[in-house]
């Protein structure tokens, strides 16, 4: 018996050894990055496919040597597409693996939601997807976002509005800051091209219903939908809309729709809806950087990743490599540090330049920077870059 | 007119299924007193099981449909065996914890293995909607109408015209006393969490191809099953048709004609409402026992 407990003893004190090298080692050597992402609920498709895209990035600046001579190691917390949930990881990324920047937090009302603890904790987060307005003007300092926001989204839009032809538009959002956000910012663009809007209508972030929304909506005789949502519940909006024969123009907003996604999830229920993208992986030629978007497509696809979620994750591969310049630029890993060099950061991501202009109250201004919009149509299960 | 009737029609094919889970909820409470937190978890492994087999391993959809209820009972079975037989005699919240305990289990089991992305299960049935006059509905919804009405009625048919039926209404009304009439009360019981935990199942496995297969779509299923198990009344199963229904009717109505935005929340303003003015439930019978 006691020859035993000894044995446990020892096998304890050699693991415990063992454990305290690996863990010394690997802090010694790795600058931590934080990712704050939705992999389960009602975002998962979004949060898996950025953290997707982050590992690429991150293997190839590793495979490079890593950023001032330390390899560059994330560490994942699941936000379970809760804004609560979203502050409490942060600060666990925080105060326990010591992160010195983080990513994320994939839904506007989650991001705002980890805000807060960033001016506590003084950590800059780059925002790789959410794109409420309210993040960039409320005046967080730590706060660098790298998705176009709402406003800037309409503003393209509003250039190409008046060649689709819309006569009255309709709303379909998602109960959050994200879908509100939209909503808000497009009838404005389309109030002033004297497009009548109709109704707005909500569906909370969990909802797989739509069809009371759908009904309502079918009655108001607006010839276009615009429909923002994550993907999932996209999915289930265009499957039911189909159900009820309510035959209007569908677009949806906001660059995480995958709209191949769409196609394997609904078929021809996704046929003529139109979708504003940040990213086109489908031609690759028009995007800013032609070669870096065919390598990432490429190392995408040896890791049998599904096509249709590259819309979304290449956010999480620009947003490593501005951390990443970041981090270089100030020379150390350490927050403050890094918040002052994402001001520097000027480099071309895979959706066009990533460098931030200041924006919200003097003083206290977030950094925002200008990615590319594009529209696409969905025409007998595949994607098309109609020519405006 | 049109609008309103085909909020009544996407009511009608909801609550079918709605009312399913409830009867399943309202019986294992009614007859085992134990208020069951696994149920939308069992809703949830008969949408993911349809999926496994219909989608992954290539079995026809009705095929895959029968075997997520068959699935669905045994799991029912099984779960009862092995952590509910244990504790009979335990008190309710003793039960309640158990229950909370799987629950938990069952999720992140299904997290595990499922990935957190929600998965689309398609069928043979076609896209193009039936339409009567201004009513569209999808040929799939009806299906999922048809069935979970043959399944209702088959519940009944249960209840009131077999021996298990006998043996199940005599353990509601008085446990003690049908056991001393020789009654096998662990038979009936581990029969009952078997045929409620198959009706979750079984509205899973409709629901999840006119929705999607998500690992937290029990939360909400279960949520709802306990508001039409209170509004129709604890261990009422014609209460809880009813209630299923109802549910649905409020839901469907709310969003569209009050606040589309807070549909979630209609169904428990109501269950708020009926708790203050007949806490009992709507279709409470003043005589019943137990």
């Amino acid at each position: 018996m006691n020859r035993f407990h000894s044995m446990i003893g020892q096998t304890a004190a050699a693991a415990v050894v063992a454990f305290g090298l690996v863990g010394g080692a690997a802090a010694q050597s790795t600058i931590k990055i934080g990712m704050v992402q939705p992999l389960t609920g009602a975002f998962a498709a979004a949060g898996t496919d950025v953290v997707n895209g982050a590992k690429i990035a991150v293997d190839e600046i590793n495979a490079k040597g890593g950023v001032i001579g330390e390899k560059l190691e994330l560490v994942i917390e699941d936000t379970k597409s809760n804004p609560t949930e979203a502050a409490s990881v942060t600060e666990k990324l925080v105060v326990r693996d010591k992160v010195t920047v983080l990513m994320g937090a994939s839904s506007s009302t989650a991001t705002l939601a980890v805000m807060p603890k960033l001016m506590e904790y003084k950590v800059p987060m780059l925002v790789e997807t959410s794109s409420s307005s309210k993040i960039t003007t409320a005046g967080n300092p730590y706060i660098f976002r790298i998705a176009p926001p709402s406003e800037v989204e309409a503003a393209v839009f509003a250039k190409i509005v008046n060649k689709i032809g819309i006569k009255k538009a309709d709303f379909l959002v998602v109960n959050n800051d994200w879908g509100r956000g939209t909503a808000d910012e497009f009838t404005k663009v389309l109030k002033e091209k004297g497009i009548s809007v109709g109704l707005v209508e909500r569906m909370d972030q969990g909802a797989q219903d739509m069809n009371a929304q759908l009904t309502k909506l079918k009655g108001s005789g607006a010839d276009t939908l615009f429909v923002t949502t994550a993907v999932e519940q996209l999915s289930l909006v265009l499957k039911q809309a189909a159900a009820l024969g309510f035959n209007v123009r569908i677009i949806t907003t906001g660059g995480s729709q995958n709209p191949d996604q769409l196609i394997t999830n609904v078929g021809k229920a996704a046929d003529g809806s139109w979708h504003l993208a940040f990213f086109a992986p489908w031609a690759p030629d028009a995007t800013p950087s032609p070669a870096a978007t065919k390598a990432f497509v490429a190392e995408w696809n040896k890791r049998g990743l599904p096509y249709g979620s590259l819309t979304s994750s290449f956010r999480g591969y620009d947003g490593i490599r501005a951390i990443a310049e970041a981090i270089k630029i100030a020379g150390k890993a350490e927050p403050e540090a890094i918040r002052e060099a994402f001001w520097k950061v000027n480099i071309l991501g895979l959706n066009g330049p990533i460098k931030f202009e200041k924006d919200g109250p003097k003083g206290q201004e977030s950094g925002q920077s200008m990615p590319n919009v594009y529209l696409v149509k969905i025409e007998n299960g595949k994607v098309v870059v109609p020519k405006i | 007119m049109a609008e309103f009737l085909q909020h009544l029609v996407n009511a009608l094919v909801l609550g079918g299924t709605y009312a399913l889970l409830g009867i399943g909820l309202t019986l294992i409470f009614g007859i085992m007193r134990i208020v069951n937190f696994t149920h939308g978890e069992l809703f949830a492994f008969g949408a993911y099981f349809v999926y496994l087999f219909a989608m992954l391993l290539g079995f026809n959809f009705f095929i895959a449909f029968a075997i997520a209820v068959v699935g669905g009972c045994l799991l029912g079975a099984a779960i009862e065996f092995i952590l509910l037989r244990p504790l009979r005699g335990a008190d309710i919240e003793t039960t309640m914890l158990v229950t909370i305990g799987a629950w938990i289990i069952m999720q992140n089991t299904e997290l595990l293995v499922w990935g957190g992305v929600a998965k689309a299960i398609t069928t043979p049935f076609p896209e193009t909607p039936l339409v009567i006059g201004a009513i569209s509905v999808s040929p799939l919804r009806v299906f999922v109408l048809v069935i979970a009405l043959v399944l209702i009625g088959g519940t009944y048919a249960l209840i009131h015209r077999t021996k298990l039926g006998m043996g199940m209404r005599a353990t509601f009304q008085d446990s003690e006393t049908a056991e001393l009439m020789g009654l096998n009360i662990r038979g009936i019981y581990t029969a009952t969490f078997s045929i409620g935990s198959g009706l979750a199942a079984a509205a899973g496995a409709l629901l999840g191809p006119v929705f999607l297969a998500a690992p937290t779509m029990g939360d909400l299923a279960s949520l709802k099953a306990f508001a039409i198990v209170i509004l129709g009344g604890l261990g009422n199963i014609t209460g809880a048709t009813i209630g299923g229904f109802l549910l649905a009717i409020i839901e469907e109505l709310g969003a569209g004609y009050i606040s589309s935005g807070y549909r979630d929340a209609m169904g428990f303003l109501i269950i708020i409402a009926v708790l203050l003015v007949k806490p009992t439930g709507l279709f409470a019978r003043a005589e019943r026992i137990g």
